[in-house]
Parts: C-alpha cells; structure tokens; sequence
C-alpha cells in the first residue's frame, strides 16, 4: 500500500547524466519496505488480551504472512504488543523491555485496557493505558480486539512506516508519530 | 477489508507444496551454481587469478561465502514456509511472490537496525563473538564436494577438518554468552558448551566408523568409493544406525529443536545471543544456517553418495539429496518438543556413546572381513 507520488517527489530523485537524467530511487524507500515487512514482535502478553494476540500469529490468521514473528529478547524486537492491563508493578518492567529495544521500535497497545485502563479505570492498581510512560503508536480497540482488528491495527502501523522519514542521521532524534486509532467510534 | 486478509484459509494443497520444493531446488541451484558460472565466462581472468595461490584463494573464499550467503535466503524463507504448513498456517505471503523476498527485507531490516552494545559487556569479547562463531561454519564449506570439480580445496584430511573447524566454534558461543555480561546469555553459553562437547564424541566416532570403512578421510574420496553402491546400501546393518546417531548428533550440533536448550525461550530467554541485536544477531543466525546446511551436506557424503546419480548434473543430484535431509531435520523440528537439560545429557553419554562404540568395533570388523 504505497501511497502515490507526487511530481515533485520525483524531481528531488532525478540526478542528471550526460543526455538526459536517471531516477535514484532513494535508499528511503528500501529501509521502508524492509522495515514494514519484517516487524519482529516481543514475546510478551499481560493479560486477557495476549490469549487473541496468540490467536492472531496461530493457524486462522497466521501473522507470519506479514513477516512478523516473536522473538524472545527485546534486542531483537521492533514492534511491542502491549496486549492486556498493566498493574502499577507491571509498568516499569514494560518501561524497561522498552527501553531494551532498539531504534526504530513501535508499540501497538491493544485492547481497551492497554489504550486507557479499560474496564478496570477506575482501580488503583491499573495504569491507565500504556501512553502513560511510553509512546504508543497505534492504538486497537477492543475487549479484546478481534484478531482481524489487530492485522488492521499492523496493517495501519506499516502505512505509517512508509510515510515517516527512514532514514535519519545518526544522534539526530527520530522524528515524532502521530498515533493512530482503530475502530471505537 | 477482513474477508480479504482471511481469504487464504484452506487446507495446504500438494501442489503447493511441490512448487515450494522445487522453488527452493531452483534457487539453491541457482545459487550453486552462480559462483561457478563466472568461471566460465571469465576464463582470462581465471587463469591470471590462478596463477597467483593468494588471489586463488582469495576468489575461493569470496564464492564459498557467496554461496553460503545466497543459500541461507533460500533455506529461510523454506523453513518458515515448511513452519506454516507443519502448524496448518501459509508462512510468509506479503512480500514478493509468496514471501520469497521476506528474508531480503529481514536482512536489510536487521543492518539498518541500532547497534547495542550493553554498557557492562566486555566489548572486545562481544564484538568478535559472531564472527568466531560465523567463520568456522564457512571454513566448513571450504571442504564440503558439491560435485568432483566443485570442491573449494580437496584436503586429505577432510573429515578430521571439519570436526576440528565446527568445534572451535565453541569458542564463539562462550565468548558471547560471557562477554554479553547477562546470567541468561552465560547460562546460554554454558548449555551450549556442555552440548556441542557432548555430542562432538559420538559424532566423530561414526564419523570414524565411516572413514574406515572407506579407508580414506578424503570427503571426495569417501564419496567416489561409493561410485557402486551408496554407503548406506552397501553396510545396511551398520549404517543405517551410523547414519541415526550422526542425525541426532547433527541435530544437537546445530542447536534445533529437541535440542535447542542453548536458547529455550522459555528459561533463557534466547540463550547466549540474548544481548545481540542488528547485523551482529544476524551473523548467528547465518551461521546457524551455514551449519544446518553443512551437516546435511556432510550426512550426504559419508552415506547418500554425495553428488553421485544418473540422468542430472552432479550439483542438483548432491542439493536435493542435501534438501532431502534438510526436510527432514526440519520435521523433526517443528514436531517434537524440547528435551530437559538432564535427558539431553545422559541421552548422549548413556546410549548414543556406547552405540557409537559398538559401530567402530563392527566397522572394524566389517573392515577386516572386506
Ligand atoms: S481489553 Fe478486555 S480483554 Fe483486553 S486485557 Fe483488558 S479486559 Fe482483558
């Protein structure tokens, strides 16, 4: 799902050679598709939620279809499923298995729990949603989402892969996200 | 939008398992036969290159590490296509024509990746650690016959080299699980080291058992004294065990499941390359591969007769025995579950080693009486 190019898009790649001019395409766009295609997930469910998260990588839904599979260390990992409620103990452990991955991770929060405190908001003992300590970039409605909407929620995610700036000089910072929201008009 | 994503819901069909085959025949071909087909065309260049032993060499090791390099985007993207179709799923779809380019997006993903290196590791030991581990599992194919003409460098001592190289790749995984400074990578290592020792002993005894019986440590030579009937077919009632124990031994030497305890998830998080992330992680993994691909080469040549057969080119006679193998070491795979640390160990010394002694005394024997 490529989004169109614009006329002057292509201007900036044209590099002029004697009679006329080739097109670079720019080295943007493969770490794009690469990083779109391949989004290793940590292995790591809280609650609830985890049980459809498992579904979604089994035999009906299968996500190794988009080249996402589970890998046990965060070392390894692009993408955090935060699926389920986090406990006030909980949090800082999620922080910290964030903090272990490396640039360029996403975080998907799935379910309502994960998103906001779902149905236990008003508890002393649940955070109220994973924006609170670390950046969410999509978020999957639900209790639980249905795996169709968490494919929904990585399909939207890889959209946003391609439309972000891959490719950044080193030391310089990421370039913020919007987040995104799937269903729970 | 979802009845489209669930469209491929269906029962794996035959066909579609034949073309997956006989894709990953093409492409393993293919690459075979890559570093091979500029030797033809470059004939001038050739003969300047051999000419010189160190440029000679040099170009030797450039396609060995090509092939090795090409061979394991083949053989990735074939397991977990195989993974799928064993868990009643379709495996990589999205990216090129079923997922055939998942592994190229994989690699380009892993080298763009941020480099970690953990603040308390032991720098030096944990920068080379990947390349201890990956360059003994190319050395490997420095040896390994494709065809009689395609062999990187016939040693005489062939099959003492490769045990020798493979086991110092040891060295590797305990450099990484100590020098990562983290409990799961050293409790990683350590398992690993007691394995890969272990199951070094009844391997190089069948080994052996098979070196004797063709009276030369030669891999060309060990195949070409097959030229009338395989090895396996030859000594049914020695072999045939000879070639179960090597399978295991293999199995456990490249850490797959019901072996993979060096890295079971659910105790050690990912064993000793837990700290290891980008291009490093992906230097294991290649090696991991290379090894798994070497040892079903090697299985071929002490007991399927290497690249021998009628009617097709030696090489795609030697890859699809090797391919046979691979199939079934990923059955194994991706059927049996992990075994406890503790069954591992006395399984090795308690049965294979004594069962490995008993073949060399048959082998000589069988050697005696030939
Ligand atoms: S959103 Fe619902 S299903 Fe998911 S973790 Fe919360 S309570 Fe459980």
């Amino acid at each position: 799902m490529d989004k169109p190019l614009t006329q002057s898009e292509i201007d900036t790649w044209k590099v002029p050679v004697p009679g006329g001019s080739v097109l670079l395409a720019p080295a943007d766009r493969l770490a794009q598709w690469a990083r779109r295609n391949s989004m290793w997930s940590l292995t790591f469910g809280l609650s609830c939620c985890a049980i459809e998260m498992m579904a979604a990588a089994a035999a009906r839904n299968d996500l190794d279809r988009f080249g996402i599979f589970f890998r046990a260390t965060p070392r390894q990992a692009d993408v955090m499923i935060v699926a389920g409620w986090i406990s006030v103990k909980m949090a800082p452990f999620i922080k910290t298995l964030y903090d272990q991955m490396p640039e360029p991770k996403y975080v998907i929060a799935m379910g309502g729990c994960a998103s906001a405190g779902g149905p236990y908001r008003d508890s002393i003992t649940v955070v109220k949603g994973a924006d609170q300590f670390i950046p969410v970039d999509v978020y999957v409605y639900g209790c639980p989402p249905r795996p169709e909407n968490l494919i929904n929620g990585i399909i939207k995610l890889q959209d946003l892969i391609t439309s972000e700036h891959a490719l950044t000089r080193r030391g310089q910072p990421l370039p913020p996200r919007t987040p995104i929201v799937i269903g729970g008009e | 939008m979802t009845s489209g994503i669930l469209r491929s819901r269906r029962p794996i069909r035959a066909a579609e398992v034949g073309l997956g085959i006989s894709i990953t025949v093409a492409i393993i071909a293919i690459a075979s036969a890559i570093p091979h087909l500029p030797w033809q065309l470059l004939k001038p260049l050739t003969s300047f290159v051999a000419r010189y032993p160190l440029l000679n060499a040099l170009a030797n090791a450039a396609m060995v590490a090509n092939f090795v390099a090409l061979q394991c985007l083949g053989f990735i993207w074939l397991e977990r296509k195989f993974a799928g179709w064993m868990q009643a799923r379709v495996g990589p779809m999205h990216v090129g024509w079923k997922g055939l380019l998942q592994t190229v997006a994989d690699a380009v993903k892993l080298l763009l990746k941020e480099d970690i290196v953990p603040t308390d590791a032991d720098k030096p030991l944990f920068a080379l650690a990947p390349y201890l581990v990956f360059v003994p599992s190319l050395l490997t194919f420095m040896v390994l016959p494709f065809t009689s003409a395609w062999v990187g460098y016939d040693l005489p001592l062939g099959a003492l080299f490769v045990l020798s190289i493979s086991t110092t790749s040891i060295l590797g995984v305990f450099a990484a699980g100590w020098g990562s400074n983290n409990k799961y990578s050293l409790l990683g290592g350590v398992r690993a080291i007691a394995q890969l020792l272990s199951y070094d002993v009844p391997l190089i005894l069948v080994m052996l058992s098979v070196v004797m019986l063709s009276g030369t440590m030669s891999l060309t030579g060990i195949v070409t004294q097959q030229e009338k009937l395989w090895n396996i077919a030859a000594h049914p009632l020695l072999m045939i065990p000879a070639f179960l124990i090597f399978l295991i031994c293999t199995l456990a030497e490249v850490n797959r499941a019901p072996f993979d305890l060096p890295e079971a998830e659910s105790e050690l998080v990912s064993g000793f390359h837990t700290e290891y992330s980008g291009m490093r992680f992906a230097f294991f993994f290649l090696a991991e591969f290379a090894n798994n691909f070497f040892s079903a080469g090697l299985a071929v040549t002490l007991f399927f007769g290497g690249w021998l057969g009628a009617g097709l080119p030696a090489a795609v006679w030697f890859t699809l025995k090797t391919l046979c193998v691979i199939f079934l070491m990923m059955w194994i795979r991706w059927t049996l579950p992990r075994l406890r640390i503790d069954q591992m160990m006395s399984f090795c010394w308690k049965v294979l080693v004594p069962a490995s002694m008993a073949l060399i005394c048959a082998a000589a024997i069988a050697g005696v009486s030939h």
